[in-house]
């Protein structure tokens, strides 16, 4: 978190705009990864389309921002319809008790109906108040603004502080929400269902409420997108974002909340170098990626780190203690030698 | 010395296809009692047992804990009534502490603080202690089973379905358990599936022996060891 500050204060001096705007795409899709950290690595609910929280977020935002005239209820409602639409869907799925794969397809489907249904919204009629939908070019977002002023407009350095500062308090909230009692249960249930269960847990409440929070999140993540970006299309609802959204948690690792979100990072990062040669196919590198995750490093870097760091540790204070006992016994046994000695 | 019926079965069928996995039983359990149900492998205990935990929903009849139908309730619905249930196969947070599986136990019914001293409480009278820190997933069986049985216990339930407690225990292990047994009795009413005569000789209650998803034979265990019939069923046919 201090480092994020510090990346908040620094980045700005040192980068150029340009850097700094695409940053801000990137904060957004770490918040995006940070959500679906939540709902699958301590949920355990695998949802291939978190994108779908994250894209209407974005959509919610925009329309609501033009017909606002301003930002500041705007992102209010962006969060809110994410976290009703996660809300109704998770209801479905939960109380439906659907089982694990079939949500995993039934989430996918839901972004790429989300994803077709919006690219035919090309014509005048398919209009929100005064917002048009635009079809596959998608709706130009008004930028934020500050806070009941909507003629104080943010500049991009400006919407990444803006961006920071989400993607850190929405990191601080999913920590602490983790260490709570609801959090624990989250993690029992993922751990045994069955279990919670018996020992009165409704696992459909549980199931539902931190699927409503991540949509939420993602809505957070999908705001900061459209404002990086400057526009919002139906490729947020793409196939290739809702896998990326996975890879990035699973090269970070399940069970953290840092690690999809560096994962996030290092793999933006990593594409947008691959982008600029033209040796290897961008995707080809990511599946490799994915694979050799999943078979080398299943428990993705974080978590394997953690690991390492946990394992150096034990052995240096074993060594460590070796080292102290060898001591204690040297000097008693030169004791021991000493005491017959100075017998008789 | 009988108090009210606090398990009532009526009518309870299950059926699996064709298969009559509990067929039309009917069944009564008294308060304060300590019930044991035997049978051979394929009797319908198990089944009974997930009817009674709403694990399953029968297809006919009903179950009526004290006066709350929990016929097709969902499982956190009937353990909501205060009853504890340890199943066949042990089910645990694998990934979490021995001391989380049970705390997350005792917090359902008690507030932080309380729910705390009780799993202490708890984790010293298994004598689990020892391996609080270690992760669920690591144990050995034996200590699985009573990982279990301490969630059981933690969560202080007045009704205690216990599914093959002593299942893969060595002796000691299994006379611990029966002592154990005995004294979560002194304050809940219990049902105990097991298939260990010598385990239920132990424990000495009343047994309602299972077959081909019926109830065979309803006594003591004296009585039930003795009866031709069950001999039969344990032993295979004999009858000329």
């Amino acid at each position: 978190m201090i480092l994020g500050i510090l990346f908040t204060v620094i980045a700005p001096q040192v980068l150029q705009l340009f850097a700094i705007i695409n940053l801000t795409t990137i904060i957004a899709l770490a918040i995006l990864a940070l959500s679906l950290a939540l709902v699958w690595g301590y949920g355990g609910i695998l949802c291939f389309g978190q994108t779908a929280f994250f894209g209407l977020g974005a959509y919610a935002y925009t329309i609501a921002a033009i017909n606002f005239g301003g930002s500041t209820w705007a992102i209010l409602v962006a969060v809110l319809v994410a976290a009703a639409f996660a809300a109704l869907l998770g209801y479905f799925m939960f109380y439906g008790r659907v089982s694990d794969v079939y949500m995993a397809v039934i989430t996918l489907t839901v972004t790429l109906i989300l994803y077709s249904l919006l690219r035919r919204t090309s014509g005048p009629e398919y209009k929100i108040g005064k917002a048009l939908l635009g079809g596959f070019n998608g709706v130009t977002s008004p930028p934020l603004n500050v806070p009941w002023n909507p003629s104080a407009i943010l500049f991009p350095e400006h919407v990444f502080y803006a961006g920071m500062a989400a993607l850190i308090l929405s990191y601080v909230f999913c920590s602490w929400l983790v260490q709570t009692h609801f959090g624990r249960v989250s993690v029992a249930i993922r751990e045994n269902e069955l279990r919670a269960e018996l020992i009165g847990y409704d696992i459909r409440f549980y199931k539902l409420a931190l699927f409503t929070v991540g949509g939420a999140v993602a809505g957070v993540g999908g705001v900061i997108f459209c404002n990086g970006v400057g526009r919002v299309s139906p490729d947020v609802f793409s196939l290739h974002d809702a896998a990326l959204t996975i890879i990035w948690v699973i090269v970070g690792g399940r069970g953290t909340l840092i690690g999809p979100v560096l994962g996030a990072f290092g793999l933006f990062y990593l594409t947008s170098f691959l982008g600029t040669q033209g040796v290897v196919n961008n995707n080809l590198v990511l599946g490799i990626i994915l694979i050799l995750f999943v078979l080398l490093v299943p428990r993705g870097i974080v978590p394997t780190l953690v690991r390492w760091w946990d394992r150096a540790r034990a052995r240096r204070m074993s060594q460590r203690r070796e080292l102290r006992l060898r001591r204690r016994r040297g000097a008693g046994g030169v004791a021991s030698e000493a005491a017959p000695g100075g017998g008789p | 010395m009988r108090g009210e019926v606090v398990v009532e079965a009526r009518n309870l069928s299950m059926h699996f296809g064709g298969v009559k996995a509990v067929d039309r039983v009917n069944f009564n359990l008294w308060e304060n009692e300590l019930r044991c149900l035997i049978g051979p492998n394929g009797a319908g205990k198990s089944t009974f047992f997930k009817c009674l935990t709403g694990q399953l929903t029968p297809t006919a009849g009903d179950v009526v804990i004290r006066d709350f139908t929990a016929t097709g309730r969902q499982p956190h619905e009937v353990a909501r009534l205060g009853v504890g249930i340890k199943t066949q196969v042990p089910n645990l947070f694998d990934g979490l502490t021995v001391e989380e599986n049970v705390l997350l136990s005792a917090r359902k019914w008690h507030a932080a603080t309380r729910a705390r001293a009780l799993t202490a409480a708890t984790l010293e009278r298994l004598r689990i202690g020892d391996i609080r820190h270690h992760l669920a997933g690591r144990l050995a069986h034996g200590q699985r089973q009573w990982v279990e049985l301490g969630m059981v216990v933690a969560a202080e339930p007045w009704l205690v379905l216990l599914d093959e407690p002593a299942a893969g225990m060595t002796h000691e292990e299994t006379e611990r358990t029966a002592e154990l047994i005995r004294e979560i009795n002194q304050t809940a009413t219990m049902i105990v599936v097991e298939h260990d005569m010598q385990f239920i000789r132990m424990i000495s209650s009343k047994v309602t022996v299972f077959h081909e998803g019926r109830i065979l034979i309803e006594d003591n265990m004296d009585v039930v060891s003795a009866d031709p019939r069950v001999r039969e069923v344990y032993l295979g046919h004999r009858r000329q």
